[in-house]
């Protein structure tokens, strides 16, 4: 748990050392977002209906800009050879490296996304809403996108060969998330979507570490 | 270890599956071609047509049997690339991407002639339909899977990332599968009723059983015919390539 604790804790100083990176990927989520009202139109109404899939579209891509930098940096200093060596158990280290890129890529977007789902004329309940959706699904886009970004580790265009590869694995999280703003659009309870959002999150947590790690490995041979 | 038993792990080596594989899918090709003659002589010739959809219907007998087999191939892939990451063995990762741009080209074979089939039927040449959808997300699954392993240079770390995406994918197509069914019927009601009529014809079905059949020889004896060229590829140092007839000319 320790060692846990301390991977997270050297990530999220790292993130910290290089702001820009972390910013970059906010400013590219802010900016996704205002581009759409800019491309269809200002008319409130249909804001609204097309809000939560626009902001939850954006958070896929901005939460999947950063993934290349998961293993990328401790890839080539060596760090990632001295971790599968350790005697903690690889997959305990890459969860606290998922967890860390979470707070570093993930919690950003919720805390944003109400101020720009406010450009989108949704209600201060459907906000709600879309925090807890994007709090339940941006670590599911976290855990996926790790075993993407262990799989192109080192490859030649490895950054839209991650795009290809994790793209069609976040649809269920999109139609989830997106889904459950939806609904309570809507007027029905948004809590059927919220709990298979969590489903797959419970999911996400105990396999992804687990098949990140095998992916690490064979790059790693 | 008893005689008669066949050593299943001798064919395992690409030395002695080579061969195999060579005496193998001729047999395949041919069955795959008289079972394509006769399953197109019954959809063209025997079936009766339809009498809502007319002549147009026809088009059910590649549509689904290519659905069918792009999905089944999927599974199969998922299959070898287990046995390779349990036992190790190389020929497992071969025989993966040996069945991928099959399985690709059935995935979209499918999609083509459902548009096909859907632009008279349905005046549409695409509706977000759950099961549209998932077949396309399969296509893409297909495309991620060729594009990573193509991307890696060295063939045996290729097999093994390719291994852990077609694991991942065959985790994932049912978990998308219901979700694309859930979004779709929450999201606009059903627009489009696929399921077909209930009382389908009995010669409708042996068509399309035997046309499914038919793809399965195909698929079957290309995936054999690729693998040896795999194989041929990945072992041209080995002294056993390079002592083969066809390698002395």
């Amino acid at each position: 748990m320790n060692a846990f604790l301390a991977i997270v804790r050297r990530d999220l100083l790292l993130a910290a050392r290089r702001k820009s990176e972390v910013f970059t990927a906010l400013f590219f989520f802010m900016i996704v977002v205002s581009l759409f009202p800019l491309g269809i139109g200002p008319e409130s109404a249909t804001l609204r209906r097309i809000a939560p899939g626009v902001l939850w579209v954006a958070a896929l891509l901005a939460a999947m800009l950063s993934l290349n930098r998961l293993f990328a940096a401790d890839h080539q200093d060596g760090t990632l050879e001295q971790m599968s060596l350790s005697p903690t158990p690889l997959a305990l280290l890459v969860s606290g490296k998922v967890l860390a890129h979470w707070l570093t890529a993930g919690l950003p977007l919720v805390l944003l996304a109400p101020v720009l789902g406010l450009q989108f004329d949704l209600s201060p309940r459907s906000l709600g809403v879309l925090m807890i959706s994007l709090l339940l699904g941006t670590p599911v886009l976290s855990l996926v996108g790790a075993i993407g970004a262990a799989l192109t580790l080192g490859v030649r265009g490895g950054g839209v060969l991650l795009s290809l590869l994790v793209l069609p694995l976040y649809i269920p999280a999109l139609i989830f998330g997106a889904g459950a703003v939806e609904a309570d659009l809507a007027g029905l309870g948004a809590g059927g979507h919220l709990s298979l959002l969590g489903a797959l999150l419970a999911l996400g947590v105990f396999f992804a570490p687990w098949a990140a790690t095998a992916a690490l490995r064979i790059a790693l041979e | 270890m008893s005689q008669r038993l066949i050593n299943w792990f001798k064919f395992a080596s690409p030395a002695s599956f080579y061969p195999l594989a060579g005496t193998l899918w001729p047999w395949f090709a041919g069955l795959a071609s008289v079972l394509c003659a006769v399953g197109l002589w019954i959809s063209f010739f025997v079936a009766p047509t339809d009498f809502q959809q007319g002549e147009g219907y026809r088009i059910i007998f590649i549509h689904v049997p290519a659905s069918w087999m792009s999905m089944f191939i999927y599974c199969v892939m998922a299959f070898w690339a287990a046995i390779g990451i349990t036992f190790n063995t190389r020929l497992s990762g071969m025989m993966s991407s040996a069945l991928a741009p099959t399985g690709a080209l059935f995935a979209f074979l499918s999609l083509w002639t459902g548009a096909l089939w859907g632009k008279p039927m349905w005046g549409a040449w695409w509706v977000w339909d759950a099961r549209l959808t998932s077949e396309l997300i399969l296509f893409f699954l297909y495309i991620g899977y060729i594009a990573l392993t193509s991307a890696i240079d060295d063939p045996r770390r290729a097999d093994k990332a390719g291994a852990i995406v077609a694991l991942v994918g065959v985790i994932n197509v049912p978990i998308i599968y219901f979700s694309v069914k859930w979004w779709n019927t929450l999201h606009q009601g059903a627009s489009v009723s696929m399921t077909k009529a209930p009382t389908m014809a009995t010669t409708m079905l042996w068509g399309m059983l035997i046309m499914a059949l038919a793809f399965w020889m195909y698929s079957i004896a290309i995936a054999l015919y690729r693998v040896r060229a795999i194989i041929l590829e990945r072992e041209r140092h080995a002294t056993w390539v390079a002592e083969l007839p066809e390698m002395q000319r």
